[in-house]
């Protein structure tokens, strides 16, 4: 894979603190972190640590208390359509049929309608979804709304996909199965793609880095490369070998703020 | 090119459709909703003929002067023959009324929902009218907008005026921030995240809103009518009261129970097209 000096995302020291009436939260402390054009990241902690304040940064959805969040190089002042995120929760339009959902970025920036119903086709078919075109989200299982939910901001030319536990509401193999296209949507793409979940397996699973965060106040503990080979076997010994060493990571700090 | 190319079969989007529906599955609502009505038709006609009271007339006599109101041709009073005139004089001051209430209360309550200065310059005012009732307004509209049929339209344009309104405002307010997000993530921001977000999330609130409203519109139309108007239901009404024609009353508000109840199936029926992609709405 080539790659690019320029990091796509670059965050630099970044500090997030939200004041309420009676208190301050530090949501994010000092947050340093690089992703490069292509690569896949995971990250993973404990709830409350910063994961989703780190990946609203990122989407432009909140600005930095302090530091700098850079794509390209250039400071991100407010969300973007290079930049799309896929919530927990879908977010879909429910007003709006599977093909007008994700039609809706394409739409919005003035393409012409021939070019929006190309593109639509072209990622309607990418997920699978030809025969649920014309539904609307009610209709749709939770796991194609994901797709609906992916496939809106793939048509939307997005270069860097934002997912905040995209799969956690989803049955066992319903999440296996969009692990699988999400990877394969990727090679074929060359995304960039932030992942934000609660299970190690599923970092290992897919992530080419595995970030660690902590709560307390929210930071950043490691950043580590998984070396190991695609596509990947969850009963290998290297895969349980690496999981090991990230439980291991991710509750030493229970530890800690027991002790 | 298709990543997954088994999908499950497509059940979700099928909707029910009545295949290999019996024929008693087919009348069963129609006959259970006439249960209540025929049985008190039946304890009407008791009571009526067992002289439990002298004032009511007999389902029968109230019969047959529906129909000399319809069409005339039995009495040949004042009255006989002229329901159309009536029903057509208050139901344009129903959806006249109800009309000029939604084009006050949607902007309305699009204002007071988006904007927080309007919300606070207009909230306090609009809730301390609000349990005012349209009765109490009555010598004030007769003062006005004097005697008649404006008097009439201001009272039920007033009545449908607040559910709309409070619709409105709740359906604008209440719009999943996230939906905000998502489209401004799409490159759909500022102004146009109104018509494109805004609206649209807000529409089934809204259409309760103008469902309600309709609704309240005929509710008020009689004492919109009390302000001296010669034709109208209410006008009927009031006149069979003062007449002592308790028939005349009778029919009066059986026509405007039902004028009101194939009014709201309409606009339920227009709801239900409109909101097909709503799970919330089907009426
Ligand atoms: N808009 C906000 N206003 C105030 N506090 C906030 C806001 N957003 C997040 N926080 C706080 O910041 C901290 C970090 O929250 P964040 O949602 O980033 O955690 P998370 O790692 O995503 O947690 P989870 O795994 O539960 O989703 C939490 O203490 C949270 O309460
Ligand atoms: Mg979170």
């Amino acid at each position: 894979m080539a790659e690019s000096k320029t990091p796509i995302i670059e965050i630099k020291q970044v500090s997030k603190v939200f004041k309420l009436q009676d208190q301050t939260i530090n949501a994010l402390h000092d947050a340093n972190i690089s992703i490069r054009k292509g690569e896949f990241v995971c990250l993973i902690g404990a709830s409350g640590c910063g994961k989703s304040t780190l990946l609203r940064i990122i989407a432009g959805f909140e600005q930095p208390t302090t530091g700098d969040a850079l794509m390209w190089g250039s400071p991100i002042t407010g969300p973007d359509p290079t930049r799309g995120m896929v919530f927990q929760d879908y977010a879909l339009f429910p007003w709006l049929s599977v093909r007008d959902n994700i039609g809706f970025g394409p739409a919005s920036r003035g393409l012409a309608k021939a070019v929006v119903k190309e593109t639509v086709d072209k990622f309607i078919d990418l997920v699978g979804l030809g025969k649920f075109a014309n539904a609307y989200p009610h209709q749709l299982s939770g796991g194609m709304k994901q797709r609906v939910a992916i496939a809106r901001v793939l048509a939307n030319d997005a270069e860097v996909v934002l997912m905040d536990e995209p799969f956690g509401a989803l049955d066992a193999m319903t999440r296996e199965r969009l692990q699988d296209e999400l990877l394969d949507i990727w090679q074929r793409t060359g995304l960039t793609v932030v992942f934000v979940t609660h299970s190690i397996e599923e970092a290992i699973f897919l992530a080419d880095r595995v970030v660690v965060m902590t709560p307390g106040p929210g930071r950043i503990e490691s950043d580590n490369p998984l070396l190991l080979q695609r596509p990947r076997d969850v009963a290998s010994p290297e895969f349980n070998d690496i999981r090991r060493v990230m439980s291991a990571k991710l509750h030493s700090h229970h530890g800690k703020k027991a002790a | 090119m298709a990543l997954v190319e088994t999908v499950p079969p497509p059940a979700a989007v099928v909707i029910e459709k009545p295949v290999g529906k019996t024929p008693w599955a087919r009348v069963k609502p129609l006959v259970l909703a006439l249960i209540v009505p025929a049985l008190l038709l039946a304890f009407w006609q008791v009571a009526t003929t067992q002289r439990w009271t002298r004032l009511i007339p007999t389902p029968y006599e109230v019969g047959e002067y529906m129909i000399d109101f319809a069409v005339g041709g039995i009495y040949d009073d004042a009255f006989s023959g002229t329901l159309l005139t009536h029903l057509i004089a208050s139901m344009s001051r129903v959806y006249g009324g109800f009309a000029l209430a939604a084009l006050f209360a949607l902007p309305l309550g699009l204002m007071i929902g988006r904007i927080p200065t309007a919300r606070m310059v207009l909230d306090p005012f609009l809730q301390v009218m609000r349990p005012i009732p349209v009765t109490a307004w009555l010598p004030l509209s007769m003062i006005l907008f004097g005697l008649g049929p404006r008097s009439a339209f201001a009272l039920v344009c007033l009545g449908a005026f607040y559910p709309i309104l409070l619709n409105t405002i709740f359906g604008v307010r209440s719009v999943d921030p996230k939906l905000f997000e998502a489209a401004s993530m799409l490159g759909c921001q500022g102004n146009a995240q109104f018509y494109k977000v805004v609206l649209p999330a807000a529409l089934p609130s809204i259409f309760t809103g103008l469902r309600l409203g309709l609704g309240l519109a005929w509710f008020v139309i009689v004492v919109g009518e009390m302000t001296g108007v010669p034709q109208g239901l209410g006008a009927v009404i009031m006149d069979g009261r003062t007449l002592s024609r308790t028939e005349l009353v009778i029919c009066g508000m059986i026509i405007i129970g039902i004028a009101g109840y194939l009014s709201d199936r309409i606009v339920v029926m227009i709801g239900n097209r409109l909101l097909a992609w709503s799970p919330t709405h089907h009426g």
